[in-house]
């Protein structure tokens, strides 16, 4: 049975349903008076608590500027993994030795959840934004240095060839062959990147932050106000979207540069 | 529903090197040295000059003995052991029903376009919100005790199932569907016989993901506050400004972590004997 597509009527018709039997599911556990209005919020009521959480602040300040701390951090720990990770990815596919030596410390590092550097970023940084910023890079940085080094490794031989022919020196052929050859890979590698620093940030803005929209949760689940700590679920849903989205986007301007 | 996010993806791993001819115990020697290297110079670092002072980082020497101490007298409550069969026993249990309850869900959204489009709005929510995201809520709701972490495990690992076993369905070649239609295969058989094989190498990639995240969250979730569990380790060791036994709690991660995911991929080569593996 191969399923035809739904005609457009079923299909916003049974999309309309889902919806609303979720949404009426959840209003009538909440008005249901099960529990209090502070422990299961109304679907109205965590919009508006959005809405209070911009226009007033909590915990030290209002939505935007946690959420702009957040991104800050991840921005740095992003562009740490890209700097550190396509140089070293470009090195270890273009010099067995390299690759030999960094392979072994990267496999045995690779398995450790980046949330469990969250120790050692108190330990090292307190509540700066060195350990943010630490546990993100930990997240951002295994999936640009594996697909630096796999881009880099699988080039064609013949511009390899080429390219020695025409004496081209390491760095040249590094910069000018290997990195433009593997630039697809590094693009793809960079949204998985950015996916996994961004969950690690929340991650670690739950532990060692005093501010962003981690520390913004944390404070919801302290004061029990589940209106709050839904806010910054669905910020940082939207925010992680969004950072794919521009992401995605980078990558077919990328590959529609380079004919692909 | 579109093809798995990024987000949802976790990073393939380090491609075999292509015909490496020098032998195995080469190859080894390679890596132990490499090892030897390390391990020396984090000696020297450490124990020999000082250069990185003890309350930053642990000698050789204590991470060893805080192993020995976590392993026979224990710490945090309990011995290494217990701790491990803790934390593993919160995440097999969370990560089968999850995924039992993704996979069904997946395989019945690419099997009919009618629970898709109906069950579609919700993940379109669920699916963006990170599952460490879901940690305070848990707290909230159930407070910070097993129930709490076996609810964030719970959400870790149901989206990657169904976005998977979704895609699988998705996958099967029509050629398979006309060919199942021609010998009038259909209920069960046709869930057993079409469906399930031929969606089951995504399925098996969504349970490694889900397997990935659930660990990771518990760990996550056991560092903000637990009982017992290796997080809790790793909590204990960091109020207790105790280098050694955050590496050790570290490295425990990994290992368990680790070998779980062998252990799936050893199911999974029993179920689908007749995959190549990559």
């Amino acid at each position: 049975m191969i399923q035809p597509p739904l005609s457009p009527a079923r299909f916003w018709a049974l999309t309309a349903a889902g919806a609303l039997s979720f949404a009426t599911l959840w209003t009538v556990a909440a008005l249901s008076g099960i529990t209090s209005r502070e422990f299961l919020p109304a679907p109205w009521d965590v919009i508006a608590r959005f809405a209070q959480l911009v226009a007033e602040p909590f915990a030290g300040y209002r939505l935007h500027e946690h959420l702009l701390s957040s991104l800050q951090r991840f921005a740095m720990g992003f562009v740490l993994a890209v700097v550190v990770g396509i140089p070293l990815g470009l090195l270890m596919a273009w010099f067995k030795w390299v690759d030999r030596f960094v392979t072994p410390c990267f496999e045995a590092v690779r398995f450790v959840a980046p949330i469990a550097w969250v120790p050692f970023a108190a330990l090292w940084f307190g509540t700066g934004i060195g350990g943010p910023v630490l546990i993100i890079f930990m997240g951002a940085f295994p999936p640009v240095l594996i697909n630096t080094y796999r881009g880099a490794k699988f080039v064609d031989r013949k511009y390899i060839e080429a390219s020695q022919m025409l004496g081209a020196s390491h760095w040249t052929t590094m910069t000018e062959v290997l990195l433009p050859a593997a630039m697809p890979s590094i693009v793809a590698g960079l949204r998985i990147s950015a996916g996994l620093g961004w969950q690690s940030l929340v991650g670690a803005e739950l532990i060692v932050a005093s501010s962003g929209v981690g520390y913004l949760m944390v404070k919801g689940q302290a004061a029990v106000s589940t209106a709050t700590v839904m806010s910054g679920m669905v910020a940082i849903g939207v925010v992680g979207l969004l950072i794919d989205v521009a992401l995605r986007r980078a990558q077919g301007w990328i590959e529609a540069r380079r004919g692909l | 529903m579109s093809a798995p996010s990024a987000s949802a993806a976790l990073p393939a791993p380090m491609p075999p090197r292509s015909a490496d001819s020098r032998p195995l115990w080469v190859r080894l020697g390679v890596v132990l040295g490499v090892l030897a290297i390390v391990i020396a110079v984090w000696y020297l670092l450490t124990t020999v000059t000082g250069f990185i002072s003890p309350a930053r980082f642990a000698t050789p020497a204590e991470v060893f003995g805080a192993l020995r101490q976590i392993a026979i007298e224990g710490y945090s409550n309990a011995r290494l052991h217990e701790h491990v069969l803790r934390s593993v026993l919160l995440v097999t249990m969370g990560f089968v029903v999850a995924s039992s309850a993704g996979v069904a869900l997946g395989l019945a959204m690419g099997a009919s376009r009618s629970v898709e489009a109906f069950a579609n709005p919700i993940f379109l929510l669920l699916r963006p919100i990170p599952p460490l995201a879901w940690i305070p809520l848990a707290i909230v709701w159930l407070g910070l005790g097993d129930a709490a972490k076996i609810m964030v495990i719970f959400v870790s690992a149901f989206v990657p199932s169904v976005i998977n076993s979704y895609s699988g369905v998705r996958q099967i070649e029509r050629p398979i569907f006309e060919a199942s239609a021609m010998l009038d295969v259909k209920g069960w058989r046709y869930w057993r016989e079409v469906l399930i094989p031929g969606a089951l190498p995504s399925i098996f990639t969504g349970l490694r993901l889900s397997l990935q995240a659930s660990w990771t969250t518990l760990v996550a979730a056991e560092l903000v506050g637990a009982v017992a569990g290796l997080g809790q380790i790793l909590n204990q060791a960091s109020q207790d400004i105790y280098p050694a036994m955050i590496l050790v709690g570290m490295a425990s991660v990994a290992l368990a972590g680790w070998t779980m995911t062998q252990g799936l991929g050893w199911i999974e080569r029993r179920v689908m004997p007749w995959r190549v593996q990559p």
